[in-house]
């Protein structure tokens, strides 16, 4: 019933697939972090940690802000969850409005008999 | 088949929402009803206005007007606690009992929206296409539609505090 892009998946995925990455989820669902800290902790050039940020950041699992000189890590909104929140807004108004016209509906059939015995008659 | 006829009547009220692409969003529904019937309450606006607004979302429907040919307008005026908005549009295909096509122009985030109605067994099949023009638009018509409408609400609400202080 639900589906989700295709290119979000792609994303999560190769986001996932590193282990260093998996790693900084993992750091990050214990407390935010600055990126310098991170790349200390992973043994990481500061480079090199930005790049696995920036594909973190792309796939939406984890945003930054700037303050200041430190730029923060958190883990992101899961996007996953958000798409289907989204999609469930759609079906939530598309299911009522349908069971509206379901019964709309069945009110012409049943008026459509009637009149059909009336003609008949 | 006896089997696939026993569950056919949970199978035929779902709705189902899929996006197709960055613009595009899919929905179907299968209405127990002839094509005919499904058809004339998408176009006639005194069937139309009894099912578009249902009334959980909290609106009234004000007034509908619909022209239903090629090139004629549609326009929905709805209120929601004292505040009012349109809705307002163009038809560009109408093919009786099987296709309706039409555009959304309140803003430049209006879509273009295409429905079928494609009957079998007494029963008719409801496709419901959105195509709109940018990722942004779709995107916004998700989260938006509902929440914007609420956040709107929110302020005016406030902004009477404030006029009644």
């Amino acid at each position: 019933m639900v589906q989700y892009s295709q290119a979000h998946f792609d994303a999560s995925f190769a986001a996932l697939s590193d282990v260093t990455r998996r790693g900084v989820l993992e750091q990050l669902g214990r407390a935010d972090a600055s990126i310098t800290y991170l790349a200390e902790k992973f043994h990481m050039t500061l480079t090199g940690m930005k790049k696995h940020v920036g594909i973190l950041e792309q796939a939406g699992l984890v945003t930054t802000e700037k303050v200041g000189r430190v730029r923060t890590c958190k883990l992101g909104l899961c996007r996953l969850e958000e798409e289907a929140a989204w999609i469930e807004r759609f079906h939530q108004l598309w299911a009522t409005r349908f069971d509206e016209l379901d019964n709309v509906v069945e009110e012409l059939k049943r008026k459509e008999k009637v009149d059909g015995r009336k003609k008949s008659k | 088949m006896d089997a696939r006829r026993a569950s056919e009547p949970d199978l035929m009220k779902r709705t189902t929402v899929e996006r197709k692409s960055e613009r595009e969003i899919v929905v179907t529904r299968t209405i127990n009803g002839p094509a005919r019937l499904v058809f004339e309450a998408w176009t006639k606006p005194e069937l139309f206005k009894r099912w578009w607004v249902p009334k959980s979302m909290g609106m009234s429907l004000l007034s509908c007007e619909m022209d239903v040919r090629v090139g004629g307008r549609y326009r929905l005026e709805f209120s929601y606690e004292g505040s009012k908005s349109a809705f307002f549009g163009t038809y560009k295909e109408v093919t009786p009992h099987s296709r309706l096509v039409w555009t959304n122009e309140e803003s430049e985030d209006g879509a273009v929206t295409t429905v079928t109605f494609e009957e079998k067994d007494g029963k008719t099949l409801l496709v419901m296409h959105e195509l709109y023009p940018s990722k942004e638009a779709l995107d916004a018509a998700g989260t938006g539609a509902a929440d914007a409408m609420v956040e709107t609400f929110a302020q005016l609400d406030e902004l009477l505090v404030t006029l009644v202080v």
